[in-house]
């Protein structure tokens, strides 16, 4: 039998887990990346990663992370995920500290554990403030090191267009573009693992790379792809505003002691140094005694949205919270966060450690994605004996990373994603492995006509876009696309603006028609390229407004003000028990995955239910 | 503050082509960089002189300096593109691409030289496999602040731009690289193949072609003290050599 041939897309830290999970057991890999994979999203990860190893005496448990995932993702995420992922957490540290890893010390040497949101553990491992970085560079050099073995083959530079299915629907391949040249060719596998990140980019700008388009993630949507809980798009609570793009101030700064806090005497003018203590608003610690500045991302948030829009005590009336880190000691700043420091020194012109930095909540990262499958153990556990592990409807291709769907649920904690992408990864290629054993014919046996026909479809595709010469530009489009998502599909959500986004982003379908290309050569024609990715941008913003429209409550990120209960303090009051009946009602109706299928007249949408069989939603509670 | 900004950028319609300069003048927006520049010309891309062109074509992704794809030449200095803001740039600006990497067009090149150069070193930890071990060895917090230095490294290629020993034509593996190899031999594990390092960087295109001109430091967004691997480097390539002539 010729050997099995697997293709991953994309080179981020799920990417690369998949393909040393399947590199490891002898399997030869081709890697597709838009970038070489050393620049991949992941480095923009800063705070750190998840893991309940319990070395500060509190008593901390992979149990304990698992029960904060899940109430953090105001109890969406289908558990046995969670549950699987946060047990592992402890091993999956161990083996990138194994891998050289730098990440901080405790004076014994062992390894250093911060706070992060949604917890009250000091759980969160971390590489000064760019632990992303620093996590993907470790799997770049595993990888790195199978490509000099011959088991990797690296297309870097090439971007994924379309998948190749067999007469039964199966996932037989890809098709793929070299950027560079623009030459469009199908390539083999018998299993396929998109680990393509998420599509900040539909916001125009975000905290995310220029390379999270979603692109691939809606091709295949288009392409049958269920494409699951579009609408819960996480807002991070603190990122600096900017022309091009919103840069992250990671939560690890709040980890650290950092505070947020606005003056008392709105439109206050003075430089922060001179408003006293008394004279400042710490509105998250007031309001959250117990988990202050470390409330989940959703509700800090909300609440500085709430503080600026509705309250008006944004800095000079505008839109805009202090983040203070001021009182902490520069050595315990340059050595816990330096990464931070140094990018809001060079993008804001001030010193952190001197000066209150300015931030406003910015989109983030999307706990929506491909719809992926599993199967459980009795003792809820995933089953890693399953093909089913992490595949997208259309059987073969497997989704992991940001792209997938899976284990946060209406609201990511702080330092989870890195460990989701770990984990994924380090299932996925056991579960493709498991996927081709029961295979019914190779890849290489399949006849090439079908291999010739997607090839040339999306040949045709190309040709038809680089005709384009209308009067819209592609890239003016997208602005105002992503200005327009920003105003109507963020933190707060009312159904007339996206019922009205209905027939706007559906003129959008027809405006891309109207673009001109701008550039018709073949040499690295970033244009053309823009053009397909801009197309499938305005698919997934369908995909994100229609089921933010639909879905008719408050979860996580998602948040409709019209339909906000307020939950009283007293639990023992009968205003609570009247707000518990209330809560019950639409729990029940509404506890359920959204499913968006492509259609011709716009995403159809559907639900299934969530397996929340270990941990038992209740309504949330922070203070 | 004019309201608008003239750049002038070097182009490329493709390798071997001849370079041509280009004049564009985009709206001054407050505290912009030059990814905002080149993102208003691919929004309007009409040149000063009123010629439709297509966009200026450049590599970029991150936009925070810690990917470093926008990697380019500006006012001649080589630098990323995300982190240059206009208010610190005297005007016009000028974008050239980087000058030691094949130009693939405009602004991009390909920096695939400085990947095999990682190879060539063996820039990894080889472990066992990925399967639970534990943890790995206990670290001195100082130790683990001396490799966070070298380990940001970001493989922009500053350092080799600057490089006069660094040329197109050669092989000369470069400052990153050396600074990758030190962060490997003085890691606990990976420290193991230190040998098979050293005697890398004793052939072609190895440490003795390092002329100690020290540009890269000073060019080195991350400020990596690449100068002192490589000094750490030299003695133990020394050493290296004589343990090889004695145990041959």
């Amino acid at each position: 039998m010729a050997q099995s041939r697997f293709i991953v897309v994309g080179g981020g830290l799920a990417g690369l887990m998949t393909v040393i999970k399947l590199a490891e057991a002898g399997n030869q890999v081709d890697l597709f990346s838009v970038v070489p994979v050393k620049r991949s999203h992941s480095v923009c990860a800063q705070g750190g990663i998840n893991g309940a190893v319990n070395t500060k005496g509190e008593g901390d448990s992979p149990e304990t992370h698992f029960y904060d995932t899940v109430k953090g993702g105001d109890f969406l995420a289908h558990q046995p995920f969670c549950k699987d992922m946060c047990y592992q957490g402890p091993a999956i540290i161990y083996l990138m500290d194994r891998m050289g890893v730098p990440f901080n010390r405790t004076n014994e040497g062992l390894l250093d554990f911060r706070r992060f949101g949604g917890t009250l553990y000091n759980r969160t491992a971390f590489a000064g403030a760019t632990t992303g970085q620093q996590l993907l560079y470790a799997l770049d050099e595993q990888v790195r090191r199978f490509e000099a073995d011959g088991l990797v083959n690296k297309y870097e530079r090439y971007e994924f267009l379309g998948v190749v299915k067999d007469s039964n629907g199966s996932c037989r391949g890809i098709v793929a573009v070299d950027m560079d040249t623009l030459e469009i060719k199908s390539f083999k596998a018998d299993a396929v693992a998109l680990a393509t990140g998420g599509p900040g980019l539909v916001y125009g700008r975000s905290t995310n790379s220029m390379i999270n388009t979603g692109s691939a993630a809606s091709s295949v949507y288009q392409d049958g792809a269920k494409y699951a809980n579009g609408e819960f798009i996480q807002i991070h609570p603190t990122a600096i505003p900017g022309t091009d793009k919103l840069r992250l101030m990671s939560e690890s700064a709040r980890g650290e002691g950092g505070r947020v806090w606005v003056p008392k005497q709105k439109g206050d003018s003075r430089p922060p140094r001179q408003i006293s203590a008394n004279e400042r608003w710490y509105f998250l610690e007031e309001k959250y005694p117990r988990f202050g500045n470390l409330v989940p991302r959703d509700i800090a948030a909300q609440e500085i949205y709430n503080v600026c829009v509705n309250e008006g005590y944004g800095l000079g009336g505008g839109n805009m919270v202090y983040l203070d880190l001021t009182h902490i000691p520069r050595e315990q700043l340059d050595k816990k966060l330096f990464g931070i420091m140094e990018i809001y020194e060079k993008f804001a012109g001030d010193d952190p450690r001197d000066v209150p930095m300015k931030i406003f909540p910015a989109v983030h990262y999307s706990m929506g994605g491909l719809w992926v499958d599993y199967e459980r153990t009795p003792d809820g556990f995933l089953d890693r004996k399953s093909p089913r592990v992490h595949m997208t409807n259309i059987p073969g291709l497997y989704a992991v990373g940001e792209v997938d769907y899976q284990y946060h649920g209406a609201n990511r904690l702080g330092a989870n994603s890195l460990l989701s992408c770990l984990f994924g990864g380090m299932v996925t290629g056991p579960a493709m492995m498991e996927y081709v054993k029961n295979l019914n014919g190779a890849s290489g046996d399949q006849p090439g006509s079908i291999y010739d026909d997607a090839e040339s479809r999306w040949k045709d595709r190309f040709n038809q876009i680089l005709a384009m010469d209308g009067e819209e530009n592609p890239y003016r489009l997208h602005h105002e696309m992503g200005e327009q998502m920003i105003r109507t599909c963020t933190i707060v959500r009312f159904n007339k603006a996206l019922s009205e986004n209905e027939g706007y982003l559906n003129g959008l379908s027809d405006r891309w028609k109207k673009c001109s290309v701008l550039d018709t050569g073949i040499t690295r024609n970033q244009s053309a390229l823009f053009m397909n990715h801009l197309w499938n941008m305005i698919e997934l913003a369908k995909v994100i407004n229609k089921g933010a429209l639909l879905r008719d409550e408050c979860r996580g990120s998602h948040l409709k003000p019209d339909l906000k209960m307020e939950q009283p303090k007293d639990q023992n009051s009968p205003e609570y028990k009247e707000f518990l009946d209330k809560w019950h009602k639409q729990n029940d109706e509404w506890l359920k995955t959204t499913i968006a299928q492509w259609s011709d007249e716009g995403p159809q949408i559907s639900y299934e239910p969530v397996d929340t069989s270990i941990i038992k939603p209740i309504p949330r509670r922070y203070d | 503050m004019s309201s608008t900004i003239e750049v002038h950028i070097k182009r490329q319609k493709e390798a071997g082509k001849q370079p041509y300069w280009e004049k564009f003048r985009v709206p001054y927006q407050a505290s912009m960089n030059v990814i905002t520049i080149l993102q208003e010309i691919q929004r309007n891309p009409v040149t000063t002189s009123g010629e439709k062109v297509a966009p200026v074509a450049w590599d970029c992704s991150c936009l925070e300096e810690v990917c470093g794809a926008c990697t380019m030449v500006i006012n001649g200095h080589v630098r990323q593109s995300c982190s240059a803001l206009v208010d610190k740039l005297e005007q016009p600006i000028v974008l050239e691409p980087m000058r030691k990497f094949p130009v693939v067009r405009d602004l991009v090149v390909n920096r695939q030289r400085m990947f095999e150069s990682l190879k060539k070193i063996q820039a990894w930890t080889a472990i066992d496999g990925t399967y639970d071990l534990g943890p790995a060895e206990k670290q001195a917090p100082q130790h683990q602040h001396e490799l966070y230095l070298f380990a940001r490294c970001m493989t922009c290629g500053c350092c080799v731009d600057a490089c006069p020993q660094y040329t197109r034509e050669g092989d000369f593996v470069g400052p990153a690289a050396l600074g990758q190899a030190y962060l490997f031999n003085n890691n606990k594990s990976a420290r193991f193949q230190a040998e098979e390092r050293l005697n890398a960087l004793m052939g072609e295109g190895g440490i003795q072609d390092c002329g100690n001109a020290q540009n890269c430091v000073r060019v080195c967004p991350k400020d990596i003290p690449l100068t002192r691997a490589i000094a750490k480097l030299n003695g133990a390539t020394m050493a290296q050599f004589f343990k090889n002539l004695l145990f041959k």
